[in-house]
C-alpha cells in the first residue's frame, strides 16, 4: 500500500506525538476530572475509592469556616494577604532595581548574578536560612538592630510579624525573576523615544511615567499574573518557616496547599483536601480572570 | 552592516546620548545620578548576598561560636560538613535529586522538542483540537492533581522501591509550558530546508533530529537548564510520594533533617549549604547563558 506524501506526513505527525497524547491523557486530563470526583466523595487513596458523599465536603468546609480560629478561614485570608502584600512590593521593587541596572554599565553582570542567585536556590533552604536570620537573641538580624540601640523582634514567632517576615523571604527569592524580565523590556525600547520626548521638553519624571511605564504595561502584566499565581500556591517556604509546619503561629502564616497537605496527607481526609483544591483552582482562575480584564483595559492607549 | 568606521561615530553619538540622556547634559549630574545608582544597587546586593555569606560561615563556626556573637569564624572548622555527612544520608539525597531531575529533563527536552516541531511544521487533522488541550492544562494547578496523582501512583506501586523515582519524576517528563516554548522557536527553521531533506531521501525523524533540533539548540539548552533547576528544587510532590528515607530527594531529606537537629543552627547552616552549593556554583558557571535564556523565553524554572 503507497500513501500520498500528505498522508505520509499525517502518520509521522501522529507518531511524533503519540507518547504526549498518552501522557496528556493519562497524567494531566484524566487526574483533573479524577480531581473534582475526589471533592465528591469520602475518598480512600489507598483503594482508589470512596462512596460519593455529594456536596458533603464543601459543606464541611464551609462549617469549618464559620467556627472560631478556623484553620480554612485562616488559610484563605493569608493566602490572599501573601499576594496582596507580596506581588506589589516584588514588581516595585523589580522594576526599580531593573531600572538602576540600565543605567550601569560596569558590573552589571555582577549584579544581576547577586539580584538572581536566591532563584535557583531550593525553597526549603532559603527557609533555614531566613529561619537562622530572623532567630531571637542569636539571629543575625537581631544582633543587628541590638548593635544600633533597637529593640530585638520576634519575627516568625509572632502572630503580626510571621506573614510579613514570611512575605519578605518570598520576595527576596523570587525578585530575581523579576529583575531579568524587566530588564529585558526596558532593554527593547527604542532610545529615541527618549529623545523625541525630551525634545519636546519632558523631564525624567515625565519620561518615566508616559513612555516607560506604558512600554512596560505587558510585562507588568504578566508578572502581576505570573506573580499571582506563584503567591497563591505558596506551600515550601510556610511549612518549613512556621513551627512544626503548622502555618503558625496561631495559624498566622497557614496557607492553603498547606491546609491540603495537612488535611490530606496528614490526616488523610482526602475528599475534605480535595474540595480544597477544588476551591483553590477556582479562586487562580478568578483572579486570574480579573487581572486580565483589568490590564487589557488599560492596555489600549 | 555598517563598517567600522561607521560603528565608531554610531558608538561615540551613544555614549554621548547616554550623557545627556538620563541626565541633562550635565557632567556633574551625570556622576551624581551614577553614583547614586551604584550606591543603591550595591544596597540592594549585599540583602540579596548576605543570607549566603551567613549561611556559610555559620557551616564552617564550632557550635559554641553561634551563642557568643562574632560574624566572622574564630577557629574555622570543617567538622560540622563531616558530622552531617556521617549522620544523614546526603550522598543518597543527591544521587536521588540527580536521578529525578535527569529523567526528566531528558524526557522534557526529547518529548517538548518533538512535539513543538510536530506542532508547528506539520499540518493533520485534529491539529488545533490537541493544540487547545495541551494548552488548557496550564490552567490547572498541580496542587489539584497531586490527590488523583497519589492514588494512580498508588494504584500502580510508583510508590514502593526503586520505583520511586518514576513515582517522583512522571507529572513532569513532558510540559506543555515547554511545548509551546520550542512550537515558537522553530518558526526560525525554514520549511525550504526540511523539504530540501526530503528530496535527498531523509526519513522525518531524521530531518527533526539531525536539521531541525540543531538549529535551535539554544532554546533546547535553556529550556534543559530551566527545567534541570525547577525538578532540582521541586519539593511538594516528592514530599507526598517518597516514602522512605533511601528516596527523599534533597529538599526533602533537608526538611526532614531540620527535624531532627532542631537549634542545632550550624548543622542546618551545613546541610543547607550542602543542599544548595552545588546548583548555585553550576549557575555561576552558566549564568550568562540562564540570564539571557529567562530573558529570551521568560520561562518560570
Amino acid at each position: 500500500m503507497r500513501f500520498t506524501l500528505r498522508q505520509r506526513q499525517i502518520i509521522w505527525a501522529y507518531i511524533f506525538m503519540s507518547v504526549a497524547l498518552v501522557f496528556f491523557v493519562i497524567i494531566r486530563w484524566y487526574p483533573t476530572i479524577l480531581a473534582f470526583n475526589v471533592s465528591f466523595r469520602d475518598w480512600n487513596v489507598f483503594e482508589g475509592s470512596g462512596p460519593w458523599v455529594g456536596l458533603e465536603n464543601y459543606q464541611e468546609i464551609w462549617k469549618d469556616a464559620g467556627k472560631p480560629r478556623s484553620s480554612v478561614t485562616a488559610a484563605f485570608s493569608n493566602t490572599v494577604r501573601y499576594v496582596l502584600f507580596g506581588v506589589p512590593s516584588q514588581l516595585v521593587l523589580a522594576l526599580a532595581i531593573a531600572l538602576l541596572l540600565a543605567q550601569i554599565r560596569r558590573l552589571s553582570a555582577v549584579f544581576r548574578v547577586a539580584y538572581f542567585a536566591p532563584y535557583v536556590t531550593s525553597a526549603v533552604a532559603v527557609a533555614f536560612v531566613w529561619n537562622w536570620l530572623y532567630q531571637p537573641e542569636t539571629g543575625l538580624i537581631n544582633q543587628g538592630l541590638d548593635l544600633v540601640g533597637l529593640p530585638q523582634q520576634p519575627f516568625t514567632k509572632s502572630p503580626a510579624q510571621a506573614l510579613p517576615s514570611i512575605t519578605a523571604v518570598a520576595v527576596w527569592q523570587n525578585l530575581g525573576f523579576a529583575v531579568i524580565i524587566f530588564l529585558a523590556g526596558i532593554q527593547q525600547i527604542p532610545g529615541h523615544y527618549y529623545e523625541a520626548a525630551r525634545i519636546d521638553g519632558a523631564n525624567a519624571w515625565q519620561l518615566f511615567w508616559r513612555i516607560t511605564l506604558p512600554l512596560l504595561n505587558p510585562i507588568i502584566v504578566y508578572l502581576t499574573v505570573l506573580g499571582t499565581i506563584s503567591y497563591l500556591r505558596l506551600f515550601a517556604l510556610v511549612q518549613n518557616m512556621s513551627p512544626q509546619g503548622t502555618g503558625g503561629p496561631l495559624k498566622s502564616t497557614t496557607t492553603v496547599v498547606l491546609e491540603v497537605y495537612r488535611e490530606g496527607f496528614s490526616s488523610y481526609k482526602m475528599g475534605y483536601a480535595g474540595a480544597l483544591t477544588v476551591l483553590l483552582f477556582f479562586l487562580i482562575l478568578l483572579i486570574t480572570i480579573i487581572q486580565l480584564r483589568f490590564f487589557s483595559r488599560r492596555v489600549e492607549y | 552592516m555598517a563598517t567600522s568606521a561607521e560603528i565608531g561615530t554610531e558608538g561615540t553619538l551613544q555614549i554621548a546620548e547616554h550623557f545627556k540622556s538620563a541626565h541633562g547634559g550635565s557632567r556633574r549630574r551625570f556622576g551624581w545620578t551614577l553614583l547614586i545608582a551604584y550606591l543603591l544597587l550595591a544596597i540592594g546586593g549585599v540583602c540579596m548576598v548576605t543570607p549566603f555569606f551567613w549561611m556559610i560561615l555559620t557551616s564552617v563556626k564550632p557550635a559554641p561560636e553561634l551563642v557568643d556573637f562574632s560574624f566572622f569564624p574564630e577557629n574555622p572548622t570543617l567538622q560540622n560538613y563531616l558530622n552531617v555527612l556521617n549522620t544523614s544520608s546526603f550522598e543518597r539525597w543527591y544521587l536521588n535529586s540527580i536521578i529525578v531531575a535527569i529523567i526528566s529533563t531528558t524526557s522534557v527536552v526529547f518529548f517538548d522538542t518533538l512535539v513543538g516541531y510536530t506542532l508547528n511544521k506539520f499540518d493533520f487533522p485534529g491539529k488545533n483540537i490537541i493544540f487547545i488541550g495541551m494548552l488548557g492544562t496550564l490552567m490547572i494547578p498541580t496542587e489539584m492533581l497531586i490527590i488523583p496523582w497519589f492514588t494512580m501512583s498508588v494504584n500502580w506501586n510508583w510508590h514502593i522501591g526503586y520505583a520511586q523515582y518514576w513515582g517522583i519524576a512522571f507529572p513532569g517528563v513532558i510540559t506543555a509550558a515547554g511545548i509551546f516554548l520550542m512550537r515558537q522557536f522553530f518558526d526560525g527553521v525554514p520549511n525550504e530546508l526540511l523539504d530540501a531533506a526530503r528530496m535527498d531521501g531523509m526519513n522525518e525523524f531524521g530531518i527533526w533530529w539531525r536539521i531541525a533540533a540543531p538549529l535551535v539548540k539554544p532554546a533546547i539548552a535553556a529550556l534543559a537548564i530551566f527545567n534541570f533547576i525547577g525538578n532540582w528544587n521541586a519539593y511538594l510532590w516528592p514530599l507526598i510520594l517518597a516514602n522512605s528515607r533511601e528516596f527523599y530527594t534533597l529538599p526533602v531529606g533537608l526538611s526532614f533533617f531540620r527535624g531532627e537537629s532542631t537549634t542545632h543552627w550550624e548543622k542546618i547552616m551545613t546541610a543547607a549549604s550542602l543542599a544548595s552549593i552545588p546548583l548555585l556554583i553550576v549557575f555561576l558557571i552558566f549564568q550568562r547563558q540562564i540570564i539571557r535564556g529567562i530573558a529570551l523565553t521568560g520561562l518560570k524554572g
